[in-house]
């Protein structure tokens, strides 16, 4: 990787005493990208290709977000009509980012964002060399999600060492080399567990079960198939663990079945020996910095809301990837990036508030668990891609979206639609007619 | 019968009825589906990934895969070589780490930069 980094310099005052006013000079630019996964770099290609001065920043010590560490294959099929591995479809879009010579840093952990009173945003970095501002008409946020971890799961029981997310034991095991496990209990179906069932069993552990509270798997069929019924490995759906056992280390855990409203069924309990219960409970936009611009959430998505050109409701501060919703594929991934990079860039060029005539999408609860970007405004430059997903496993649905007047701005039945795999709709004319309407139905 | 094909994240449910020459097989989106059932019912293949050792306190372990697919119950055999590896020199993505595996190699599938 031919290094296009900035050197820090020093930038706390010779008394010691750090002063965010009082930091050298840095160069201002159109965008900060923040963020140096799949999303961001992406974001950052597509701004610079549109004409605006970029710098992104990283907090860890190489590009490529969580990618590094998904050393499985099934990634770029849309995207570059290959099947890559994780790693390769980083080192993809590195290169294509490293090619464009846009500055970028990093280990730098950004820790504040304010707004100016002339628009511009200020953004303060913390990295080994100190604090660090810098100055930018718009953000993108490409800061990807974080798992679900176990203080947001109810188990009774102790609280030895052994429980793990299922990305972290992925780390341990694929970056680091080290395993965190012999015999282990995974909780929670969600894609990383059937991975990382897959990886401890080829890496010479063994895995008891994949237990999943709700009757159907959270993950994608194929790795039900691949990463599970390959190594012979059971799926216990409507069971979870409810206790853990173990002072020092887990020594075991307690699963039961549950009814419809999720509660343990008495008498189905059983005991399992194992020596780490490894969590894959979901995954959650990291809305952090979103919150310290009390950017607003949406609740079904848990990312913020944003128009088509994936602006939130705070004017130049754009945001994708797995901060606007966790996505199945990293290739919609990218998409979404060059979604923001193109709308960021247009932003610079002509600055716009989040419209009061924006058009709210219009859909059922009971039909979809999600659907976005949430508002359609007129003054957005980038054309719409809507991404939705189904609330429960149908076959045969249409789906239909209305824009305006216009009933059938696309329109599609569907074989089948599960709540885990999300559907893209491109739409290229975007006319509102006569009627400001955005919806969409199933039927 | 019903096989999940695995070729693509679609994960079409193909279903398989009849034998030999009146094999059908309904359910798959692309000819690909159809190709993989047959594997499937014959001489099921699987490409591997995991990782390799290196000597490099930075970059411990190097990703890597098969570079084609292997059959479906080598796997873990084939886990017990790549375990004897170890990476000492600098590696791009594509460099082959492991040659004459079931058919394929062992490739890198990151850049191993010192």
């Amino acid at each position: 990787m031919t290094d296009k980094q900035i050197d820090f310099t020093q930038s706390v005052s010779a008394d010691g005493a750090v002063k965010l006013n009082s930091f050298t000079a840095e160069k201002s630019y159109d965008i900060l990208v923040l963020g140096g996964g799949p999303a961001g770099l992406a974001a950052a290609v597509s701004a610079h290709e549109s004409g605006a001065a970029v710098l992104l920043i990283e907090r860890e010590r190489k590009l490529g977000g969580i990618l590094k560490q998904c050393v499985h294959d099934g990634f770029g099929l849309l995207r570059f009509k290959e099947r890559l591995t994780g790693p390769e479809y980083a080192q993809r879009e590195i290169e294509r980012f490293i090619a464009t010579e846009i500055p970028y840093v990093l280990e730098s952990f950004v820790v504040d964002i304010s707004h100016n009173a002339d628009g511009n945003y200020t953004v303060c970095t913390q990295s080994a060399a100190g604090m660090k501002s810098y100055s930018c008409k718009a953000i993108i946020l490409a800061c990807g999600c974080r798992e679900r971890t176990s203080r947001q799961v109810f188990i009774h029981g102790q609280r030895p060492a052994g429980i793990f997310s299922a990305g972290t034991a992925q780390y341990f095991v694929n970056i680091q080399g080290t395993m965190p496990t012999k015999r282990c209990v995974i909780l929670g179906s969600g894609d990383i567990g059937l991975i990382m069932a897959r990886r401890l069993t080829l890496e010479g552990a063994s895995v008891a079960g994949v237990y999943e509270i709700k009757d159907m798997p959270a993950g994608l069929s194929r790795n039900i198939s691949q990463c599970l019924n390959d190594f012979g490995v059971p799926l216990h759906l409507s069971t979870t663990v409810t206790e853990v056992f173990g002072t020092e280390r887990v020594e075991a855990v307690a699963v039961e079945k549950v009814d419809e409203r999720m509660n343990p069924i008495p008498g189905t309990r059983e005991v399992i020996e194992c020596d780490a219960l490894i969590l894959s409970v979901g995954l959650l936009p990291e809305i952090e910095l979103a919150n310290v611009l009390k950017i607003p959430i949406d609740p079904a998505t848990k990312g913020p809301l944003v128009d088509q050109s994936l602006m939130t409701q705070a004017a130049g501060v754009f945001a994708c990837g797995n901060v606007l919703h966790v996505n199945d594929l990293a290739d919609w991934v990218s998409v979404s990036g060059e979604t923001a990079g193109h709308g960021a860039a247009a932003y610079c060029r002509t600055p716009r508030a989040f419209s009061q005539s924006a058009v709210r999408l219009e859909y059922s609860k009971g039909d979809f668990l999600y659907a976005l970007p949430q508002y359609l405004d007129p003054a957005a430059s980038e054309p719409l891609t809507l991404f939705f997903r189904s609330r429960a496993d149908v076959k045969g649905k249409t789906i239909t979206l209305s824009l305006g007047g216009e009933k059938a701005a696309f329109s599609k039945k569907y074989r089948r639609l599960i709540p885990s795999e999300m559907e893209a709709v491109p739409v290229k004319a975007l006319s509102f007619g006569d009627r400001a309407q955005y919806s969409i139905e199933m039927r | 019968m019903e096989i999940i094909c695995i070729v693509c994240p679609n994960g079409c449910r193909l279903e398989v009825s009849g034998e030999g020459e009146n094999l059908q097989i309904t359910g798959n989106l692309c000819p690909k589906g159809v190709d993989f059932a047959k594997a499937e019912l014959t001489a099921p293949m699987r490409s591997l990934t995991t990782t390799v050792a290196t000597v490099f306190p930075a970059f411990p372990r190097l990703p890597v895969k098969t570079r084609g697919e292997i059959p479906k119950g080598k796997m873990l055999e084939l886990m017990t070589k790549i375990r004897t590896i170890v990476v000492d020199n600098p590696k791009k993505v594509g460099d082959i780490i492991l040659p004459d595996v079931f058919g394929t190699e062992i490739v890198a599938t990151a850049e191993l930069a010192i």
